[in-house]
């Protein structure tokens, strides 16, 4: 078992025909990820290396049976293409795009509420259950499967909290960036449920940074509900106030969002805090040892 | 984004929204010259720069008179004003604005802000109007009214009521306020702002409701949907290196006083890599995230800027080659290293796709570089460059 994705993900990509969209859909496929089809308004009826092209979601749901959606659509159009993914009921969607505007991402947050699909993203670099399924843009020769979950809302943090604990060995069972905007689809708290509850997964690296309170809001709900150990790292702790540190998300207003105020946080509720980020993989270890 | 207040009510203007009877001057006769037009004393005049706090700092002042008017623009024109927000550097008044005054019976707070939490916009009104927010919602988090609106739905009739029923306003202000924050709320979401804040809001002895002050963001994502907010951009109030970077498509921010510059891809690592260098008793100069393509050209502005600053004794370059091969990358480097002529040393830790290549081409380049190990490597060998 891993989280949210494994072999029998069948994923379509919306976007499939720009630049960026076709050379990650292949390295998806090469990486052994079901890919089935793709959709691009307008390119119905091509294809890309062989995956059948389609001009809306519905169509691709239907004649692919996709379960999931990979979303490479400028962000001037995103919204409307996450939308379209959540009324065809893909049950898992991702959203790779930078720069979507916070006031279509609440709409889209507001509409996810009622319907039956997750959303991964946006402004992330997507999910991966090494060996098995591979939907974003991470390099995938970092990854072996193991037992450690990794959720981040930076895409090269996350890259390099996989790269630190193989370097001891380590593999992970999911690995998934929720994105740096200040609002997305999927928070801290969802994956650490899926985590604790995923019997493959018997630890966990939890990455945040500057920025609102969803790692506060995590913290609290590792002490109640996680029984499985949990080494944390933010970002951010030399970064001025008032300023957006290259992710929308990531700027401290006032005395909220500051790194030092989410590593007490954190402390507080028994997690493992790595401050320098060169330690991680050496903390991750120790902290981990009794369970791998 | 941000933007000055005048242009905040040229905004509220085009909205029907009510705000004191002025206009922006830039030199001391156009300051006159208003005040003229005002026809009435005493007249308001503000200092327009992007920062708040800025009645403390001595850069809201009210004139009796025409001469007061020409002493008083002529005192906050030209001079540094310090605030809480500015840094101790301060800012440098360039713009004013000179508005009449008005009988105030009351002064409220009002914001709107889209809350990440809830996925909401979220209005907070008080009656502490003229205080910091941060401190009422500290000292006195009854007083604070917080109003959570659908995006979907937007501002309901009931919502406004309850606003203007928690501030406790008298039934004609109430029928003042009502369509004004619908038009505020509409402006708010047509904009795509950040943040729409008046403090004080008033009422005046006649009980209208004016907003006296003015304060609107903007998300810089939905910027692209919104050319005439684009226009309103003033390089005046943003740093030299930062204007130069935005020209390259570089994320970057100065920091002052830093003194190792750096270099790294995804705006997280970057972060982090700042951390670093601060955690190695070093200080960071900069945050750059030169992203996840990071071709020679980027390096190369990359490197341009950095060294702009002076006081950069060295310069960390943190990349996790993903996509982007670790060879490629180190010949950017090289070929950005070479072309700028960089005399302080420069320290590369690499890791990722083709790392070993990478390091060769490092190496082999016959320039000032160390290559570090790994990410603790790195921040020893940056302490060393600090300390000599």
């Amino acid at each position: 078992m891993s989280v949210w994705v494994d072999e029998n993900t069948r994923l379509l990509v919306q976007g499939i025909t720009g630049r960026e969209g076709q050379f990650h859909t292949l390295q998806c496929k090469a990486y052994g990820t079901q890919v089935v089809a793709g959709v691009t308004p307008g390119k119905g009826g091509q294809s890309v290396e062989g995956i059948p092209v389609y001009n809306t979601v519905a169509n691709a749901v239907k004649d692919a049976q996709a379960n999931a959606a990979m979303i490479f659509v400028p962000p001037a159009f995103c919204a409307d293409a996450i939308l379209e993914a959540i009324d065809a009921e893909v049950p898992l969607i991702v959203a790779i795009t930078e720069g979507i505007p916070v006031m279509d991402m609440m709409k889209v947050k507001n509409y996810l509420r009622g319907s039956g699909s997750r959303l991964i993203g946006p402004n992330c670099p997507g999910i991966i259950s090494p060996g098995k399924c591979k939907i974003g843009i991470m390099p995938a020769p970092i990854h072996k499967p193991g037992p450690v979950g990794i959720v981040s809302r930076s895409g090269t943090l996350t890259y390099e909290a996989v790269h630190q604990i193989m370097r001891f060995g380590i593999g992970q069972s999911t690995c998934i960036g929720i994105g740096g905007d200040p609002v997305n689809g999927t928070n801290f708290i969802d994956c650490l449920t899926a985590f604790q509850a995923d019997p493959e997964t018997k630890a966990i690296i939890m990455v945040g940074e500057i920025g609102g309170s969803a790692e506060e809001e995590a913290a609290e709900f590792i002490q109640k509900n996680v029984t499985k150990p949990v080494v944390g790292f933010i970002a951010g702790a030399t970064a001025p106030p008032g300023r957006r540190m290259g992710h929308a998300g990531a700027i401290i207003s006032g005395s909220s969002g500051t790194a030092q105020g989410k590593m007490k946080a954190m402390r507080d509720a028994g997690i493992t805090v790595v401050e320098n980020l060169g330690m991680l993989g050496e903390v991750a270890r120790e902290a981990f040892q009794k369970v791998l | 984004m941000k933007i000055h207040e005048y242009q905040a009510k040229e905004l509220f203007q085009k909205y029907g929204i009510p705000t004191p009877r002025g206009k922006a001057a830039f030199s001391v006769e156009e300051a006159k010259a208003v005040a003229a037009e005002l026809g009435a004393f005493p007249v308001v005049v503000k200092a327009q720069i992007h920062a708040g706090g800025r009645g403390k700092g001595g850069g809201v002042k009210l004139a009796r008179s025409a001469v007061e008017v020409d002493q008083i623009a002529g005192q906050i024109l030209g001079m540094t004003l310090v605030t809480h927000q500015t840094g101790p550097e301060g800012r440098e008044v360039k713009k004013l604005l000179v508005e009449e005054g008005l009988p105030i019976e009351k002064e409220l707070y009002l914001s709107m802000l889209p809350d990440r939490g809830s996925a909401k916009n979220v209005i907070m009104a008080s009656e502490a109007g003229g205080m910091d927010i941060e401190e009422v919602a500290a000292k006195t988090p009854e007083k604070l009214i917080k109003i959570y609106v659908d995006p979907l739905l937007g501002l309901q009739g009931y919502q406004a009521r309850q606003v203007a029923y928690g501030l406790n306003m008298e039934p004609e202000v109430v029928k003042a306020f009502l369509p004004m924050l619908t038009k505020l709320y509409k402006m708010f979401v047509d904009y795509d702002c950040s943040l729409l804040e008046i403090n004080p809001l008033i009422i005046t002895s006649d009980k209208r409701v004016i907003a006296l002050d003015a304060k609107v963001n903007f998300d810089d994502n939905a910027l692209f949907r919104h050319k005439d907010v684009q226009a309103y951009r003033d390089l005046d109030e943003e740093d030299p290196f930062e204007i130069e970077a935005s020209k390259y498509n570089l994320n970057y921010i100065k920091l002052p006083g830093g003194n190792i510059g750096n270099m790294v891809n995804g705006a997280g690592l970057a972060m982090a890599t700042m951390d670093v260098i601060q955690l190695a008793g070093a200080s960071p100069a900069n945050f750059l995230d030169v992203g996840g393509g990071a071709s020679a050209e980027q390096v190369e502005n990359g490197f341009r800027i950095i060294l702009g600053d002076p006081n950069v004794k060295g310069v960390l370059i943190n990349i996790f080659g993903g996509i982007l091969r670790c060879d490629i990358l180190a010949e950017g480097v090289v070929q950005a290293a070479k072309k700028v002529e960089i005399k302080v040393p420069i320290i590369v830790r690499m890791e990722g796709t083709n790392v070993e290549k990478g390091r060769q081409i490092l190496n082999e380049s016959g320039l000032k570089i160390t290559v570090a190990t790994d990410l603790a490597d790195a921040a020893q060998k940056v302490a060393a460059v600090a300390k000599a």
